[in-house]
């Protein structure tokens, strides 16, 4: 069985966990204390979630009472119907969706390319090129932001989904972590497919590929949910609330629903949810993916 | 090892020069990042030399070059100085702050006799994949000084009703209290490998010489997790230089402009009031504090090496 350096990585730590278990017995005191402050501090960490959800359920006026209640005394799903009938809450979900799900598909092929390219070509420039791009990994995206507004203004592309797409096409920071995957990579593999006549590119998407497929689902997942997340840049470019993504919806909703609390809860749960389930499905990949690249937000 | 095709690259009887296969990998990914990113550094460079703004949005013939002008007014402009402040209290304190909750955090969750530890790690890293926007109009509800459940948990404490949001003093704790939570879990994920990465040898020949948990913390763990404080801090430090969701939703900025940030002020006179030539000079200088803040992180690194060495001997 091939295993990849993370997996390696991820069994170490599990046979390093393991070792000193004996040592267990006999230290309930201990044991119970450090298990009550993870209790605490869990509850302290999900609160603000739990609380968001329980709003939701509330009806109007219910989480504005004074004393406050941490639980609904009626459970209504009044809030989202309305997010769904009356503000149209399914486009701009559809909206999430289909920028997320772009961005993710065109980044993956065009950073694994990329990555593919700078781990196991050897062409002129190639070194040069990669460490300006490093280099340029301290520059943060908002020194950007102006130009290409300007830019995209005069290509016609503010306020279209291919504004928001478009400065996520690559990412500097996907095309290190492939490359640095993809030297884990055998030469020999994919040169028994080059011998037995297959092109470039069929090299490239049938054998290097499917051996990085776990560290593609890491770099999917990242990428899903930071432009899932993204809020600065749709904010300035999308003008027409059509095309409003839901954090940007959510953010407008508040301008003229800041009273409605438990509707901008259910609002903020239709946002927050899907990366949540996103997450705790593939976890094991989103967390290794910080630990083996330090991976950033 | 594969390099260049076969035949050299180059073809004889006036065909082509061929290309490497390679460039041909690389060129989509490689033009999309010249052309949007880039171009567009350079284009912020050039703008933040003029008066780009919204007549010159209009017609071009409005542009006037003003060469470091915009720097200049920036130095003289008090909402700069105040942005800063601001932007630097956020920072300095946040920063820390977060950190040492992940590192507590992650001292609880990789602790040898707890259970369920992936259990407790998904709970306490839930926080960092929500969407910052959402939970900071959940924190907004959470801050309210008469219906929120901060004030009201205060309360059983005996602490007088606080205005979080609406009082200049409270306003920055208030938002640092909501990073802090939002993110010290993927700092915590980070420890939890630090801390698995140190050898037990290490703590069981401390266990024979007689140190015990609090020596053994200071002595082994600590300066063994050296490396990784220096990555987290630069990290941690660069992504909170970037202030801007937290204002925007929960204060916009206010109340007095105590939180305005950086950021959000860039946004403001570049996005609000069409000032793209001023505003691209904020954006420069907060590049140049990002950049220099980095700079000394890597600095360090190359000087910390050598000094916590003997420590990994010990």
């Amino acid at each position: 069985m091939k295993r990849s350096p993370v997996a390696a990585r991820s069994s170490l730590v599990e046979d390093l966990s393991s070792a000193p278990s004996a040592v267990a017995a006999g230290h309930w005191p201990r044991s119970f204390f450090l298990h009550a402050l993870l209790v605490v501090a869990s509850l302290l960490s999900l609160a603000p979630l739990l609380w968001m959800v329980s709003a939701s359920l509330m009806p109007s006026g219910q989480a504005t009472a004074y004393p406050p209640h941490f639980l609904p005394q009626t459970v209504t799903f009044e809030q989202y119907r309305s997010l769904f009938t009356r503000l149209d809450v399914a486009r701009y979900a559809g909206n999430s969706i289909l920028l997320a799900t772009a961005v993710t598909l065109i980044s993956l092929l065009f950073n694994s390319m990329a990555g593919y390219a700078f781990a196991k070509f050897r062409f002129s420039g190639r070194d040069t090129v990669f460490r300006l791009l490093l280099a340029a990994l301290v520059i943060p995206g908002q020194v950007t932001m102006l130009p290409l507004f300007l830019m995209l203004k005069s290509m016609g592309l503010i306020n279209s989904y291919w504004g928001v797409i478009i400065p996520g096409l690559a990412s500097i920071f996907g095309i290190f972590l492939v490359r640095q995957y993809a030297l884990s990579v055998p030469d020999s593999i994919l040169d028994a497919a080059r011998v037995d006549g297959a092109g470039e590119f069929r090299v490239y998407w049938s054998i290097f590929l499917p051996a990085c497929t776990p560290m593609l689902v890491t770099l999917a997942i990242f990428t899903f949910m930071g432009t899932w997340n993204d809020f600065l840049w749709p904010l300035i470019v999308l003008t027409d609330d059509n095309l409003y993504t839901l954090p940007v919806a959510v953010a407008n909703l508040l301008g003229e629903h800041a009273q409605d609390v438990e509707l901008m809860m259910a609002g903020a749960v239709i946002t927050v949810l899907p990366v949540v389930i996103v997450f705790l499905a593939l976890q094991r990949y989103y967390i290794e993916g910080i630990v083996s690249g330090g991976v950033k937000e | 090892m594969y390099g260049r095709t076969a035949d050299g690259g180059r073809r004889t009887g006036g065909r082509l020069r061929r290309v490497d296969p390679g460039w041909w990998f690389a060129a989509p990914a490689l033009a999309a990042i010249a052309l949007f990113f880039f171009v567009p550094v350079a284009a912020a460079l050039v703008l933040s030399t003029t008066d780009f703004d919204i007549y010159a949005i209009a017609s071009r013939s409005n542009l006037r070059f003003v060469g470091i002008g915009n720097y200049g007014r920036l130095l003289d402009d008090p909402m700069f100085w105040l942005a800063l402040r601001n932007t630097f209290y956020f920072v300095v304190v946040a920063g820390p702050l977060s950190i040492a909750a992940s590192l507590a955090a992650a001292l609880l969750v990789d602790a040898r006799l707890v259970r369920f530890k992936p259990l407790f790690r998904t709970a306490l890293f839930l926080p960092v994949v929500t969407t910052l926007v959402a939970v900071a109009v959940v924190w907004r509800y959470l801050y309210h000084p008469r219906f929120g459940l901060l004030n009201h948990a205060l309360g059983w404490l005996g602490v007088a009703p606080i205005d979080w949001l609406g009082d200049p003093r409270w306003a920055m704790p208030a938002i640092i209290l909501m990073a802090v939570w939002k993110n010290f879990g993927f700092n915590m994920v980070i420890f939890v490998a630090g801390l698995q990465s140190i050898p037990v040898r290490l703590y069981e020949a401390a266990s024979i010489d007689g140190a015990r948990g609090w020596t053994q913390f200071t002595r082994i763990t600590l300066p063994m997790l050296a490396p990784t404080f220096l990555f987290v801090g630069v990290m941690t430090m660069i992504g909170y230089f970037q202030l801007f969701a937290e204002p925007y939703v929960m204060t916009q900025g206010g109340p007095a402009n105590s939180t305005l940030s950086i950021v959000l002020w860039m946004y403001e006179e570049g996005f609000r009031w069409w000032n793209l030539g001023f505003s691209a000079a904020i954006a420069f200088v907060l590049f140049a504090i990002i950049l220099v803040f980095t700079l000394i992180g890597m600095w360090w690194r190359r000087g910390g090496a050598e000094e916590t060495a003997p420590a990994v001997r010990a």
